[in-house]
């Protein structure tokens, strides 16, 4: 194990988080805010509350969820798109460090500040509203898997990107959407049957919900289903990259 | 790491006898390469590079110099054939052989935001070494960067953005170095003093491969010199050789009259008949041109006239290398 290579790559990273800490950091805790005041305190004092919890408390553990996987893909896209772009990928190709340490350098980076980021919203949220985290473990638990999933997708995401628009495409056409419709703003009892079953079919929904439930104690679907479909993300995203390196593919032509 | 102990296969056979010679610190051996799109870029390559030489692999664009290089460093895989590093396999113990290479690659390509000190330590880290600041000052003053070493790299002109990439490449103190096309689009000034650098590192026992299509530049450093041209290398010879096959001269006659043979008279000169008889062709080393026991020109021509030959014309022509490199590269288009 060349422990050495892979916090090289991870110290790299988290250092160029710290150039742009404006673009990483502000920016996303500004526009989560400003989610708060709309719907936390304008909106949502006309909302009545959602089994117990006031709507701006509801929509805390969404928010995370939302910054989180947002945040995962593009930190992790970015972060191996860009030297393929440059072209000082021809380094880390050229290293005597297997894809096991890359992926762990680059993907352990982004999802290392995508969750600090999370934790940050947290803070931020605790100042608008008033917070109880009923499972803590769990709630860490939760936010660390879904970093680290969704950084190993952005990771996937950065290497199939052959040009900007790319990169830009799955999480515009594919990951907002899916987390908008996942019930971050709403608990999907207040949809109509038929699309909460077809709600069922979206991933996100089950992060949320294990997410929030670890805040309030109250959930969507089990926590159980919520967890295995974690697992059965991360399982899928593993094999896509362990694909990727076998076949070399727009890596090793 | 389990692996095979590699084997020299049958077709290095025919090489000088393996053992009064030392073993390769490269030994590259049916090494092939079609690209998805079904371009062959490399066909069959084998070649032995020796330690502690210079080796310059010379072609046109597109003959397949950067396919090689690259494959060697593992940013692309072979369709076939093997490399061995210093004995170990580039591809069942790629982390053996990958922590002795150091590759300077031909684009100028740079973490724009960083500065070169970062950079530079970043790239010995990425090679497993442990952090050796003495070692990367010491690499930064030899290249003259030492004073730019807080510098952004997108501050830095193309000639020390090269600079960079070739301190990035010795950050790790590799035993072989891969320069791609090193003085590319640098001025005469600076090409001088990358040869010294090159000749430096030589002389502390670095291997260096580089690759280029300067002439000038393989003749300056080199010790050895190959040629590839559409995926195959076509020659491999040492320096010194080649420049005496360099300084082989022609003298061509262009006769009057066209003649079947040779006359026997004439028989003891390196003599030949071109052109269906219209042209005599001598060959000759210019370099011995003065020596006591070389056929002086007049002479020859009083024999050739003596013999009843008459000529209409004739001049002399001298192979440059750039002659020799020309004619193997348009053989095979």
């Amino acid at each position: 194990m060349n422990l050495q290579a892979v916090r090289s790559i991870y110290t790299f990273e988290m250092a160029r988080a710290g150039r742009t800490l404006l673009q990483s950091l502000i920016s996303p805790v500004i526009s989560t805010s400003l989610y708060f005041v709309v719907f936390g305190a304008a909106i949502g004092s006309r909302i009545q509350e959602v089994e117990g919890v006031s709507y701006g408390a509801f929509i805390v553990p969404g928010l995370i969820m939302l910054m989180l996987l947002t945040q995962s893909v593009s930190n992790a896209s970015f972060g191996i798109f860009f030297p393929k772009f440059t072209g000082t990928i021809y380094e880390v190709l050229s290293a005597p460090i297997s894809y096991f340490e890359i992926v762990l350098g680059y993907v352990g980076a982004a999802a290392s500040k995508s969750a600090i980021l999370g934790l940050v919203i947290l803070g931020t949220a605790n100042f608008f509203v008033d917070l109880h985290i009923q499972h803590p473990f769990m709630m860490m638990l939760f936010l660390l898997l879904t970093a680290l999933t969704f950084s190993l997708l952005g990771f996937i995401i950065g290497i199939w990107a052959d040009s900007f628009e790319k990169l830009q495409l799955v999480p515009l056409l594919i990951i907002t959407p899916l987390t908008f419709l996942g019930g971050s703003f709403y608990s999907i009892d207040m949809l109509p049957p038929f699309w909460q079953a077809v709600t069922l079919a979206n991933p996100v929904v089950y992060l949320v919900s294990g997410f929030r439930w670890s805040f309030y104690g109250i959930s969507d679907v089990s926590v159980i289903a919520s967890l295995v479909m974690i697992g059965v993300f991360l399982a899928v995203s593993l094999a896509v990259i362990s694909w990727i390196f076998r076949t070399g593919y727009r890596l090793r032509p | 790491m389990n692996h095979e102990t590699p084997t020299a296969p049958a077709h290095q056979a025919k090489a000088d006898s393996p053992a009064d010679r030392p073993a390769p610190v490269i030994a590259i051996s049916g090494l092939s390469k079609r690209y998805d799109s079904g371009f062959e870029a490399l066909k069959q390559i084998d070649l032995e590079i020796q330690r502690g030489e210079i080796f310059a692999l010379l072609g046109p664009n597109g003959a397949g110099k950067t396919t090689l290089i690259s494959i060697i460093c593992g940013l692309v895989n072979a369709t076939g054939g093997s490399v061995v590093i210093d004995g170990h396999d580039s591809v069942t113990d790629y982390r053996a052989a990958r922590a002795k290479i150091g590759l300077v690659p031909q684009e100028l390509t740079s973490d724009a935001f960083e500065t070169v000190w970062n950079t530079v330590r970043f790239s010995r880290g990425l090679f497993g070494k442990p952090p050796k600041d003495s070692h990367i000052e010491q690499v930064l003053k030899a290249l003259s960067l030492w004073d730019k070493r807080k510098n952004k790299l997108i501050t830095l002109s193309g000639g020390m953005k090269r600079r960079v990439l070739i301190a990035k490449a010795l950050a790790h103190e590799p035993e072989i170095l891969f320069l791609d096309e090193p003085t590319a689009g640098v001025d005469v000034g600076l090409r001088r003093d990358m040869w010294e650098v090159v000749r430096e590192l030589r002389n502390s026992g670095v291997t260096i491969i580089l690759t280029t299509h300067y002439i000038e530049e393989a003749e300056e450093m080199a010790d050895r010199i190959g040629v590839i041209n559409g995926g195959e290398i076509v020659l491999v010879r040492e320096k010194a050789a080649l420049m005496r096959q360099l300084g082989s001269k022609q003298l061509t006659l262009h006769l009057q009259t066209p003649l079947a043979s040779v006359p026997p008279a004439l028989s003891h000169h390196p003599l030949t008949l071109a052109e269906d008889g219209n042209v005599l062709v001598y060959t000759y080393d210019a370099s011995e041109a003065g020596d006591s026991d070389h056929v002086s020109i007049s002479a020859l021509i009083n024999e050739i006239e003596a013999a009843g030959i008459r000529f209409k014309d004739l001049h002399t022509k001298q192979s440059s290398l750039e002659d020799i490199f020309v004619n193997l590269v348009r053989e095979r288009p």
